[in-house]
């Protein structure tokens, strides 16, 4: 499949700070691509770089294979959704939509059919007579995007565009940005540094960090197989211990702060001695195993149950002042639990992952 | 409790409609009545409409003042057009610190009075002025040039002074303008000036419309630049009323033409709101 | 309470006409006041005087608005005070006794009281002198010597004159008529106004400014911006001090005299101070002081022994017998001519 976006060695820099740093991805047509990162790492300035507000200080960027050098972005085959959606609040919402269209010369009873044809598209049939300021937070969104979409882009970039919505809204918006990218088939590219939108909507995401990309893969891959310990801390919750390589091999034996020795897996092999940390999901604990048999046990004590319904945890403290977070399945089954006991916590040594520090 | 707020209220409001009652509604009756009285081919001082009557009969009255209501409207046009582009690099273009030094160099010209300004433009465009000496060391002229004493200076005279009063309104109209609107607009494929036309502008709205109310005033009011620059063609309608009071002695007549300034400068403020859909709250507030 | 409010606005009061009681408010033109004179005024009688410089319309104005209130002393020219007095009755009659007669030239006291009695009562006692007419710059333009020039296409560009009435006057002779016996005949005024507005239009392009600020005049004659001007005697003898070629003309059919006065506003509060400011100013060595000054001669009798060489010279290179003979003196301004001029002058200034 053909790339709509191929970004080569961009790099960015404003005076002695590097935003940017040498980063080279591709997007395949039609898919769902996430940039992830926290604020400050430089995926607002790498998207303003991909809309044409912002000139790189090298590296290339193509889009469907046209060198984007000196294009300036009235010209570019991209549109931009803008983090605080930028509406114009002097037009209505057909206005706001034709807007582009208008700018191509098109003449006006085209521009109603399409504004009209893509309104029904995002589910605001006959709103184009809606003032903005008439418009619930949710619709705004669907009017935004809509705008950026009459325009049959090659790319569509959305700049963290959930980030002004109440949370019940936000999980809404996710699952109908995904079924409305499905449905019109435009690469999305999607800036966020919310890792739960990312993992939901994306078919691929970048986890950025400081300027670079760490990981590039599928949601899952990052999730179950991070290959940095930024990613293992960033995507998805991880209990971390520090400690020490006191077996090398394929399997690593590590001795954590609390004196318990952990069998694990890692990337790479380890030498005996080194210092590493040690990343497990809350989601891989079996609590009060029946069978222990290869798994690393040990013994906490509950400190509070944090009840969320399916994703309800417990907060356990080890002997030492650790704290870790277990999952807790909600099926009856350990319903006994309360705040105090003590409990034995096992896990398999393929579900830990361990980095070198 | 309620008593006590209201009573405060009045003692509050009552120094401002002291002040607006005697320095402006009282004058103002005087003059009304004032511009009622004529005196008849006796001598005797009757009342009459005469005097609102002239204005419309004797067509050098009307005229000046049709005159001077278009160039006035020049005026407040040209002042916008430069104050434009000067509020929005302010505002959008230029670094924090150097914003507050541009304000500051836009002020600076009311530091001093008008008349020092004019005499200021003066010298420096006057045939033995600044601008003509190098001109002539640079022998792009043969001959000093008289720059003074012609419309188009007179207009350049009345921008300079307005500019501050359009530049300020519309710098606050601009701070409230999102960045990313402009962004967006571009991105959605709109050049430079139809972002202008289509963002911007509709956005300053009631910013232009409070600048050019005030612009249109200052300039229809003005006395001493279309006098002093204007030289010997520029019967500014200010100076006639002036002249009525002043030099014929003719205050029914002065005042006649002052409410009739009054009366013609708000119709023509509230034709300028109605043809661009706005009111007159919109714009204050 | 009420009482100490009472006292307290009752001490103001005092407080504020004691102040009052000791200055002298003049209203006049500029130069009519030098600070030297103010002071050594206020030396001798421990009176502070506050000048305020106008001119003929503007004090007329002035005056008119507070019904003759706020100044003790005014400086009009003789021939705008009967017609205004009868009118505004903005002045009250001068008390003679209290004028020290002899420090005045005796023809022009007489002419004075003449030209500014309403009524039984004379209004004003003279200050100072003088003319309008030309001045020229003989370099440029030597054969100026008539109002006529104003007019003449060859100063094209290189003519300046004041819009307002003296101009029209001046016309009028240009054009050969006599404005001031027309003064009497509204018709015939009425008709010279009409023609010289024609011929002021008509000569437009030929007027480089209409200037409105003897200074900013001044300044073009100097520059070289300006060969022919109509303007005041010692305008012209200021710039002669400083190039030759400079000087002011008396016109040929008669340089236009003037005499400003003194006269007491209506509601004066000060009037004994006005009245020792008057023989104070007439004095021979204050009169003289002023007229090296200013370059203006006064109508103090024995001021010349106090006047500079160099003024004296100016006057007597200017006005030899025959030219003095030749002055034409304003007559009192009948009312209503004023609104006739104001309309003729507005029409002048809008035409194209």
């Amino acid at each position: 499949m053909a790339n709509d976006l191929s970004v080569r060695n961009l790099i960015r820099s404003f005076g002695d700070f590097t935003a940017v740093d040498n980063i080279s991805f591709d997007v395949p047509q039609g898919s769902f691509f996430s940039i992830l990162g926290p604020s400050g790492c430089g995926k607002t300035t790498l998207l303003r770089m991909i809309a044409g507000f912002d000139e790189p200080s090298s590296g290339t960027i193509s889009i469907r294979e046209r060198d984007m050098r000196g294009v300036p972005p009235n010209k570019r085959p991209v549109n931009l959704v803008f983090q605080h959606l930028a509406l114009f609040p002097m037009m209505d919402v057909a206005e706001n939509i034709g807007f582009g269209l208008k700018r191509r010369g098109m003449n006006s009873a085209e521009i109603a059919r399409r504004t009209e044809t893509i309104l029904e598209r995002v589910d605001l049939p006959g709103y184009g007579k809606k003032q903005i300021r008439q418009l619930s937070g949710g619709q705004k969104q669907r009017v935004a995007i809509a705008r950026c979409l009459v325009m049959e882009p090659s790319v569509l970039l959305l700049d963290e565009p959930l980030g002004a919505l109440d949370l019940k809204l936000r999980e809404q918006m996710k699952v109908e940005l995904k079924k409305l990218q499905a449905k019109v088939g435009t690469t999305f590219i999607y800036i966020t540094h919310d890792q739960s939108e990312a993992l939901v909507m994306s078919d691929r995401i970048a986890v950025m960090n400081e300027g670079h990309f760490e990981q590039v893969g599928s949601p899952r891959e990052l999730y179950s197989d991070p290959q940095t310990p930024f990613v293992a801390r960033f995507v998805g919750d991880n209990n971390v211990w520090s400690g020490e390589v006191t077996e090398s091999g394929e399997r690593l034996t590590v001795r954590t702060g609390e004196d318990l020795l952990f069998r694990t897996r890692s990337h790479e092999s380890y030498e005996k001695g080194s210092r590493v940390d040690l990343f497990l999901r809350p989601e891989a604990f079996r609590i009060e195993p029946t069978d222990s048999t290869d798994l690393n046990t040990f013994e906490v004590d509950v400190k509070t149950i944090l009840f969320d319904g399916a994703n309800s945890r417990l907060l356990t403290v080890m002997p030492g002042g650790h704290e870790l977070l277990v999952s807790l399945p909600q099926n009856r089954q350990f319903d006994h639990i309360k705040p105090g006991d003590r409990i034995l916590l096992g896990w398999h040594p393929d579900a830990g992952l361990c980095f070198k520090v | 409790m309620k008593s006590g707020f209201r009573l405060s209220f009045w003692l509050f409001l009552a120094p401002v409609l002291l002040w607006l009652f005697l320095l402006i509604v009282l004058p103002h009756i005087d003059l009304l009545l004032l511009s009622f009285r004529g005196e008849n081919d006796m001598g005797d001082l009757v009342w009459t409409f005469d005097n609102y009557k002239n204005f419309f009969i004797e067509p050098i009255y009307w005229n000046t003042f049709v005159r001077t209501a278009l160039y006035a409207i020049v005026t407040t046009f040209c002042t916008f057009v430069l104050a434009l582009p000067v509020s929005f690099y302010i505002v959008k273009l230029a670094r924090p610190r150097t914003r507050g030094f541009l304000t500051v160099l836009l002020l600076l010209p009311f530091w001093v009075s008008e008349l020092v300004r004019v005499y200021g433009w003066m010298i420096l465009l006057r045939e033995s002025g600044v601008l003509n000496y190098f001109l002539l060391k640079t022998g792009l002229v043969q001959q000093p040039v008289e720059m003074l004493y012609n419309d188009a200076t007179m207009i350049m005279g009345l921008v300079y002074t307005s500019m501050l009063f359009m530049v300020v309104p519309l710098i606050s109209a601009m701070e409230s303008l999102d960045d990313s609107l402009i962004e967006a607009a571009s991105d959605l494929e709109a050049s430079r000036f139809t972002i202008l036309r289509t963002i911007i502008i509709p956005h300053c709205k009631p910013g232009i419309t409070s600048g050019a109310i005030v612009v249109f005033m200052l300039a229809l009011g003005n006395y001493l630049t279309p006098n002093l620059m204007g030289g010997k063609n520029s019967l500014w309608f200010t100076e006639q009323i002036y002249n009525q009071f002043i030099a014929s002695f003719n205050w029914n007549q002065g005042a006649a033409f002052g409410f009739l300034l009054l009366l013609l400068s708000s119709g023509i403020i509230w034709i300028g709101l109605k043809l661009s859909r706005q009111r007159l709250g919109e714009v204050a507030a | 309470m009420k009482k100490i409010t009472l006292l307290t606005a009752a001490c103001c009061f005092f407080m504020a006409t004691a102040v009052q009681a000791e200055t002298l408010k003049i209203l006049t033109w500029k130069g009519y006041a030098p600070q030297v004179l103010i002071e050594k005024f206020e030396k001798d009688t421990g009176i502070k005087v506050e000048a305020t410089y106008s001119n003929n319309e503007e004090m007329i104005a002035k005056l008119r608005a507070t019904r003759g209130a706020g100044f003790d002393l005014a400086q009009p020219s003789q021939d705008r005070i009967s017609s205004v007095q009868e009118k505004y009755k903005i002045y009250q009659p001068v008390d003679y006794g209290k004028i020290d007669a002899k420090l005045f030239i005796p023809s022009m006291l007489d002419a004075v009281k003449a030209n500014t009695r309403v009524g039984d009562k004379s209004y004003a006692v003279p200050f100072c002198w003088g003319t309008s007419g030309l001045i020229v710059n003989s370099d440029k333009a030597a054969d100026a010597d008539d109002w006529s020039a104003l007019l003449d296409p060859k100063y094209k560009g290189r003519i300046s004159y004041r819009l307002k009435r003296p101009t029209l006057i001046a016309m009028g002779y240009a054009l050969g008529y006599d404005p001031f016996a027309l003064y009497s005949d509204a018709k015939g005024y009425k008709e010279m106004l009409d023609k010289v507005a024609e011929e002021l239009i008509r000569t437009k392009p030929l007027v480089k400014n209409y200037w409105a600020n003897g200074d900013a005049l001044l300044e073009s004659m100097r520059s070289g911006e300006v060969f022919v001007a109509m303007a005041w005697d010692n305008g012209g003898w200021k710039l002669h001090d400083e190039n030759k070629a400079i000087d002011f003309k008396a016109p040929k059919k008669g340089a236009l005299g003037w005499i400003d006065t003194f006269a007491i506003p209506a509601k004066a509060k000060n009037i004994d101070a006005a009245y020792k400011w008057i023989n104070f100013m007439m004095a021979p060595e204050n009169a003289g002081y002023f007229t090296s000054q200013e370059k203006v001669p006064t109508a103090s009798l024995d001021a010349n022994a106090h006047v500079s060489a160099e003024v004296r010279a100016n006057f007597e290179r200017s006005f030899p017998k025959e030219t003095i003979d030749n002055i034409k003196w304003y007559p009192p301004v009948p009312a209503k001519l004023e609104i006739m001029e104001g309309k003729i002058l507005d029409k002048i200034k809008a035409a194209k």
